[in-house]
């Protein structure tokens, strides 16, 4: 990543490309697990790529290089998410039964954790994502929900006893 | 297997569509799409600030907009806030609601097709009056060439802008045969402008309200015949007491 940002600090339209084929996976994956919705997903990745873009062209060669890219982008995806949600409930959604699951590339089992998943509250669920899905740091999931080091801890402690208990009530 | 494990295998693979929504969203690559026009199928290329580009649909567009623009191309709706603008915007000639992006042009060459598009349907104006419109009288050729580098032909409409002579002169949409196709399609008719031309005709003007126009203008084309005068420069019509109308500003 610190060649990336190396990169995008030198020329940006040339090397945002690659922070969207090397960060896409991760942060759609990532938003698929805490929305359980190939859609919102999607349109939060895109928006959270475009955001960060426009936010890049006014930053100076420094700032770039300095920046952490990926809690960054986390920042912005999780900030997009919120307004996302608060949107949606302000309106009524329609979801039209025949598109469920066309195009939707999700992978075995993901369904099962998807409703696991949906017992964590929106904190500890963030977490575990970051924590053990995408594979992030403390420090780094620190940077980009914003709240301390120790609640994050606790938020992944009590996160996965709470899927533990959830997969002992399956079987 | 641990719950972390398990949970470390929940990624899956990019889906389709989001490199490119993202190219499209940032303006790092130009959408386009294909539209009915009176002379053919034409490409539209558009990025979030708006339309940048019409050529016609043919094999070679693709080549040719990649070798002008220098951008990647990717076939996309137009964004849904302005998208339904492009049909209306090609039928009548003008850009009305739609955003253009004009940025692949200079700031004089911008200021000169900002003109062009306010020539109506149905009129047609000599490249002088552009110059002139633009405060800069003596860089009509540089008009000339803004015209005919115009990037969004059809929308801008460059095919209403004429040689002073009256001959319709080049354009760049497919050659001057599209142009008098077009002028038809909007109801000037190139052959009555040509004969004008022939007769050193360059302004009209109305002897009942002492008012001279370019030939094409609406006002003096609701004139009565009978008082339609023709003249061979404005000085000519000037000095016969005849002032400048005011909607098409004759000047040249």
């Amino acid at each position: 990543m610190d060649n990336i940002g190396y990169a995008l600090a030198v020329d940006l339209d040339n090397a945002f490309p690659e922070v969207v084929e090397e960060m896409g996976t991760r942060l759609y994956w990532g938003l698929r697990r805490m929305s359980a919705d190939h859609q919102e997903a999607e349109d939060l990745t895109q928006e959270t790529f475009i955001r960060a873009y426009n936010a890049l062209n006014g930053y100076d060669r420094q700032r770039i290089r300095d920046m952490k890219l990926e809690s960054w982008l986390w920042t912005i995806a999780l900030n997009l998410g919120r307004n996302h949600v608060r949107d949606r409930s302000r309106r009524p959604t329609w979801v039209e039964l025949e598109d469920l699951g066309t195009e939707d590339p999700e992978i075995a089992d993901g369904h099962a954790w998807d409703r696991r998943l949906e017992c964590l509250n929106r904190h500890q669920r963030t977490a575990v994502v970051l924590r053990h899905v995408i594979g992030m740091g403390i420090a780094d999931i620190t940077e980009a929900t914003g709240r301390p080091a120790g609640t994050v801890k606790a938020d992944i402690h009590r996160g996965l006893a709470k899927l533990k208990e959830v997969m002992e009530d399956e079987t | 297997m641990s719950i972390e494990t398990e949970l470390s295998t929940l990624l899956g693979k990019l889906p389709d569509g989001i490199n490119e929504g993202v190219a499209l969203g940032t303006g790092l690559a130009e959408g386009f799409d294909l539209y009915d026009s009176a002379i053919g199928q034409v490409a539209v290329t558009f990025n979030p600030e708006g339309v940048s580009s019409l050529d016609i649909a043919d094999v070679g567009f693709e080549d040719r907009f990649r070798s002008r623009f220098e951008r990647p191309l990717i076939r996309a709706e137009a964004p849904g806030s302005w998208a339904r603008h492009i049909p209306s915007a090609i039928e009548e000639g003008r850009p009305g609601k739609l955003p253009v992006d004009l940025r692949s042009v200079t700031k004089f060459q911008a200021d000169v097709l900002g003109r062009t598009a306010t020539i109506p349907r149905g009129e047609v104006r000599p490249y002088a009056w552009l110059a002139n419109e633009v405060r800069r009288p003596n860089a009509v050729r540089a008009a000339g060439s803004a015209v005919a580098n115009n990037p969004i032909p059809l929308i801008i409409p460059c095919h209403r802008v004429v040689r002073a002579d009256g001959h319709i002169g080049n354009y760049s949409l497919g050659g001057p045969d599209n142009k008098v196709d077009l002028l038809e399609h909007e109801g000037t008719r190139p052959g009555w402008l040509e004969g004008l031309a022939a007769q050193h005709v360059r302004f009209r003007g109305d002897s009942s309200t002492g008012v001279v126009c370019h030939p094409t203008c609406h006002a003096v084309r609701r004139s009565e015949k009978a008082n339609v005068v023709g003249f061979r420069s404005l000085k000519a019509a000037m000095d016969e007491g005849f002032l400048a109308c005011e909607v098409c500003r004759p000047c040249c």
